[in-house]
């Protein structure tokens, strides 16, 4: 591995100093489950390697109130996959968490990390995109707030600038009933890469939202407000219609050695299908 | 060694005990546990977190060791393949795997063991289903995860509670 200098700051201030001193030359650190292949193989060459883990500020952490939940950012994928309330109101990111990589990689891989190396493909940012999750974002400014779906630009970049860092997630606790789930096609299960990701809320009120990712340089939230895809007594055809129109932003790439673009499209189809109704049937439970 | 090259004093405890030592701060655990610290159990393999063959145990959890550098883990508890065995004996996981046949070419196999008694630490009484889940980060190119498998398995029924 190429050498860089590595620097263990043990404020967010000091934090915030070093990315502002080094820009695009330096690279937070926190579970490394991307960053330490990349600076292994040269895609990621930083000067400065700035590791967040001993930041009081950015402790690993999930705290709850009455209406939102806040998942710190360097939390890791086995804690939010296995947090009680997660499970109970925002299934479909439990779910998501649950199935990153392997055990050791979800032991360590962030939710912050996930988002903030804005894959197309990664998992958890279809479930947080349905539940409209807000990043707290630190950065020489202050602090301030970004809705997810501002959040992903394209492959590899966020609304974050080379300075800033982001803290915590907050998820607002849906006044209403809901009932969600998280879906994905990989070629094998425990590592790869998702092919198609697939994130589906139904409430009460017959508002559905779908979220799905992996088919496009980012990935892609609509929300449907006729009733019709949330209403389980609704013709198939009358919801195929519908997913087709939701579908027809996807956009996958050519080159991509995990799946062509056709068999995506086709995925997103069986996943959207299969999604609204098991989140329908999931609003249903009692 | 290159003059640029920043080195840090690191302490760690590596199989219960206290080691103190300097390391290049862009050199992996796994390139100290292996270089630095002769406890070559631990394999290299992939070096992109995908088979496993590296599987150390830090602060309770699995990790692999190829992603994690080894400043990261000043100040934590290591636990290796090498840390298993006590007094020259195998842990009755180990013995497992070679009654029920799981070991072949070996290469693989300090990192399904060391996964597999992660596995069976938080969870005494898994499902074949959980030790499916359990280990599905470590790869084996010769198949033996029906073996494997069962090897876990019957570790946990002979383990009684
Ligand atoms: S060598 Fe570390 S996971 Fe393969
Ligand atoms: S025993 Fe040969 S790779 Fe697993």
């Amino acid at each position: 591995m190429r050498a860089f200098s590595y620097e263990r700051p043990e404020t967010l201030a000091d934090a915030l100093a070093l990315l502002a001193a080094n820009g695009r030359d330096a690279r937070p650190l926190v579970g490394g489950t991307d960053l330490i292949i990349r600076l292994r193989d040269g895609t990621a060459r930083p000067r400065i390697v700035v590791d967040l883990k001993r930041i009081p500020e950015l402790r690993p952490g999930i705290e709850t109130t009455t209406d939102l939940l806040t998942i710190g950012a360097t939390t890791a994928m086995t804690d939010i996959a296995a947090h009680a309330l997660v499970r109970q109101r925002f299934l479909a990111l439990a779910e998501a968490a649950a199935v990153v990589g392997s055990v050791q990689i979800r032991n360590r891989a962030s939710l912050g990390g996930n988002i903030c190396n804005a894959s197309p493909a990664a998992d958890t940012a279809t479930p947080l995109l349905i539940y409209e999750a807000v990043v707290i974002v630190a950065g020489p400014g202050g602090t301030r707030r970004i809705p997810i779906r501002d959040f992903f630009i394209r492959s590899g970049e966020t609304a974050l600038r080379p300075e800033d860092l982001a803290l915590s997630i907050e998820l607002p606790i849906p006044g209403h009933r809901t009932g969600s789930v998280h879906l994905r096609r990989t070629r094998r299960r425990g590592h790869d890469l998702a092919s198609v990701t697939m994130s589906c809320l139904v409430d009460d009120r017959g508002i559905t939202r779908l979220a799905f990712g992996s088919v496009g340089p980012r990935p892609i939230l609509v929300e449907e407000t006729t009733g019709v895809l949330a209403d389980p007594g609704a013709t198939d055809g009358a919801k195929a219609a519908l997913l087709e129109t939701i579908f027809s932003s996807a956009t996958p790439s050519q080159g991509s050695m995990r799946a062509s673009p056709e068999y995506r499209l086709a995925m997103l189809r069986v996943l959207g299908r299969r999604a609204v109704a098991i989140a329908i049937d999931r609003l249903a439970q009692p | 060694m290159n003059d640029d090259v920043q080195r840090l004093p690191i302490s760690v405890t590596v199989n219960g005990d206290e080691r103190v030592l300097e390391v290049a701060v862009h050199h992996t655990l796994l390139d100290v546990l292996r270089d630095d610290l002769a406890l070559t159990g631990s394999k290299e393999c992939c070096l992109v977190g995908e088979c496993g063959a590296c599987t150390v145990i830090l602060d309770g959890r699995t990790v692999d060791a190829c992603l994690v550098l080894a400043v990261e883990a000043d100040g934590t508890s290591l636990t290796t393949i090498e840390g298993l065995a006590s007094e020259g004996r195998l842990s009755p996981l180990q013995a497992a795997f070679l009654d029920h046949g799981g070991v072949q070419c070996g290469f693989c196999i300090p990192g399904q063991v060391v996964s597999a008694h992660a596995l069976l630490q938080d969870n005494p009484h898994p499902t074949r289903a959980d030790v499916d889940e359990g280990i599905a980060g470590n790869l084996c190119r010769c198949g033996c995860y029906e073996q494997i498998t069962e090897a876990i398995l019957r570790t946990a029924e002979a383990s009684g509670r």
